[in-house]
């Protein structure tokens, strides 16, 4: 470990956790940098976070319309280059509808909004996301969510499970109806990585639980590892 | 060219807006048998080929306006 990991937090019309991403990231030692949806590139950096809200106001399905912004089209080439990437709620949304992750994020089975906390098991921590992790860790990290049940047809499901992409599961009451309880994924070449629960509201003890530190943790430390490219 | 394009649920795929429309109208006293909730969306397309119009809201649905993995969608051109 040398120079803190930079990492880039975008924020899109409508996201609304892009500050609280920024204050964990530098609470966990990272330095976050701010970049606007209408930048077409990203500074140089470690990884990038898409964090939670509401983009575009959800028009058409949730997450629909960021793919088409110009940081969006950063982004994708960032994360074919191998980049990390970490979409949290909204951002799990924009990276399934633009097809950096597998599955889609639908209406809530209960239709209703949830917003409490969740307990999710770690099922895989040979990702650069759970790395800090022990398999089985059970972390406490709250979701607030209308849209976060994720879907995957049968023989998409067994595809991912049987590749171990599936990286976090609902350990109690799944407050959204996924399929298989399924919380947080990977895609195949397990740079990018998507989750309902928003680690970025659980690693301050003085607001309650902190099992986001688990996740934001492990990126923070992949990141400062990865040379940055000017 | 004026195109509707119907965007549903895919069959088997769990609607819970339909499951909640289809009990509110149980409650009204309508016998409801299932009810599914889907979208349209009016587009006017600039082409005068019918057979061009359907091709171009073809690609606009399987890139946009419908998500394959859930949704299907039907094209009804108006004229």
């Amino acid at each position: 470990m040398s120079e803190r990991a930079r990492i880039a937090v975008v924020t899109f019309p409508g996201s609304n956790d892009d500050r609280d991403a920024c204050h964990a990231l530098e609470l966990l030692g990272a330095e976050p940098l701010a970049v606007w949806h209408g930048d077409a590139e990203l500074p140089p950096v470690g990884a990038v976070v898409l964090p939670g809200g509401f983009s575009y106001g959800d028009y058409l399905r949730a997450g629909a319309i960021a793919r088409f912004s110009p940081a969006m089209q950063a982004v994708a080439e960032f994360a074919a280059g191998g980049g990390l990437v970490l979409g949290i709620c909204n951002g799990f949304q924009v990276l399934c509808e633009a097809g950096l992750l597998p599955g889609v994020l639908r209406r809530n089975a209960s239709l209703d909004f949830v917003c409490q906390d969740v307990d999710v098991r770690v099922e895989r921590t040979d990702t650069p996301f759970t790395a800090t992790a022990a398999e089985g860790d059970v972390l406490t990290i709250p979701v607030k969510h209308g849209e976060g049940c994720w879907y995957a047809g049968a023989e998409l499901l067994a595809e991912l499970e049987a590749a171990g992409q599936i990286v976090l599961r609902y350990a109690g009451a799944n407050p959204n109806g996924s399929v298989a309880d399924v919380a947080g994924v990977v895609n195949r070449g397990r740079n990018v990585m998507g989750l309902m629960p928003h680690p970025e509201h659980a690693v301050d003890p003085l607001l309650g639980p902190t099992g986001g530190v688990a996740i934001l943790g492990s990126l923070v430390a992949a990141a400062s590892r990865i040379p940055v490219l000017a | 060219m004026k195109a509707t394009v119907l965007v549903r649920p895919k069959p088997g795929i769990l609607d819970p807006q339909g499951e909640a429309v289809e009990s509110s109208l149980r409650q009204l006293g309508f016998a409801v048998a299932e009810a599914r909730v889907g979208r349209v969306v009016d587009v006017d397309v600039e082409a005068t080929d019918p057979v061009e119009a359907r091709v171009q809201l073809e690609r606009m649905c399987e890139q946009l306006l419908a998500n394959p993995l859930i949704e299907s969608y039907e094209i009804e051109l108006v004229g």
